[in-house]
């Protein structure tokens, strides 16, 4: 079965992004797959890739790079979300002559348009925080 | 958007108007699946019903008014929009009044409606 996820929660404020990456990996050890999770609102903020975390704290990024780069999930942050909260990748920062990229190479950022495809080409679509 | 199929979309809109920016996070998903042609359901629920408040007048406080992008959703064929008499009631909302024609409904249409679309996105 295919899924997607769509996370909406701020990666510091509780552990909601913590259990939908989690589910992620549940999914693909079952054998399934994951087309798509798309960050949303203060969900974008799981892209930051200047965030530190205290050493008795989970790493909130890490578990997200492992999908990317053990399964290539796709990491899609929502770019009107993600502009307004300052997560920039380097195009954007670019295009907006911002100093630095602030969004981890591993996540994408683009329009809602990569939601609704993902909604359109999976079976399942799991929501996560709100 | 390399779709090839139509899957409907139920998005359940909870938040109340200004009080998160997830409310209009909600609608900008409803304006992109209307957008790429998909069909799509729309359910005010819980605190979600105070967003059919007429009259707002959120320029005062710096955002953008949602009543009015309310009233813009039949221009993009969002048509089936749905909301939870319940609460409406429990609120008081003038549903007549309303910047967008709703069609109330109770608990166990709602069930039904969420049977029916193949993906719920719930805000």
């Amino acid at each position: 079965m295919i899924y997607s996820l769509l996370v909406l929660s701020c990666p510091t404020s509780g552990n909601c992004t913590q259990t939908a990456a989690a589910f992620a990996q549940c999914v693909i050890a079952r054998g399934h797959s994951i087309h798509r999770v798309f960050f949303l609102d203060a969900g974008t903020y799981t892209g930051a890739a200047a965030a530190v975390f205290p050493q008795d704290e989970a790493d909130r990024i890490k578990p997200w790079l492992e999908l990317a780069q053990q399964h290539a999930v796709e990491l899609i942050l929502c770019i009107s979300s993600a502009l307004k909260r300052g997560m920039l990748d380097q195009s954007e920062a670019r295009r907006y002559e911002k100093q630095a990229s602030t969004v981890h190479p591993a996540f994408t950022i683009s329009g809602l348009g990569q939601l609704v495809d993902a909604c359109a080409n999976s079976d399942r679509l799991i929501t996560f925080g709100g | 958007m390399g779709a090839v199929d139509k899957k409907s979309v139920l998005v359940v809109v909870r938040r109340s108007p200004y009080g998160s920016s997830l409310a209009r996070a909600s609608l900008d998903v409803a304006l992109a699946a209307a957008a790429f042609e998909q069909p799509l359901r729309l359910l005010f629920m819980g605190d979600g019903v105070l967003q059919l408040l007429a009259k707002q007048e959120s320029e005062a406080i710096g955002v953008k008014n949602i009543g009015r992008l309310l009233t813009s959703l039949p221009l993009y064929d969002i048509e089936r929009v749905y909301v939870d008499a319940a609460a409406a009631t429990r609120y008081g909302i003038d549903l007549s009044n309303a910047p967008v024609t709703t069609q109330a409904l109770d608990g166990p249409g709602i069930h039904q409606l969420m049977t029916d679309c193949d993906h719920v996105l719930g805000f």
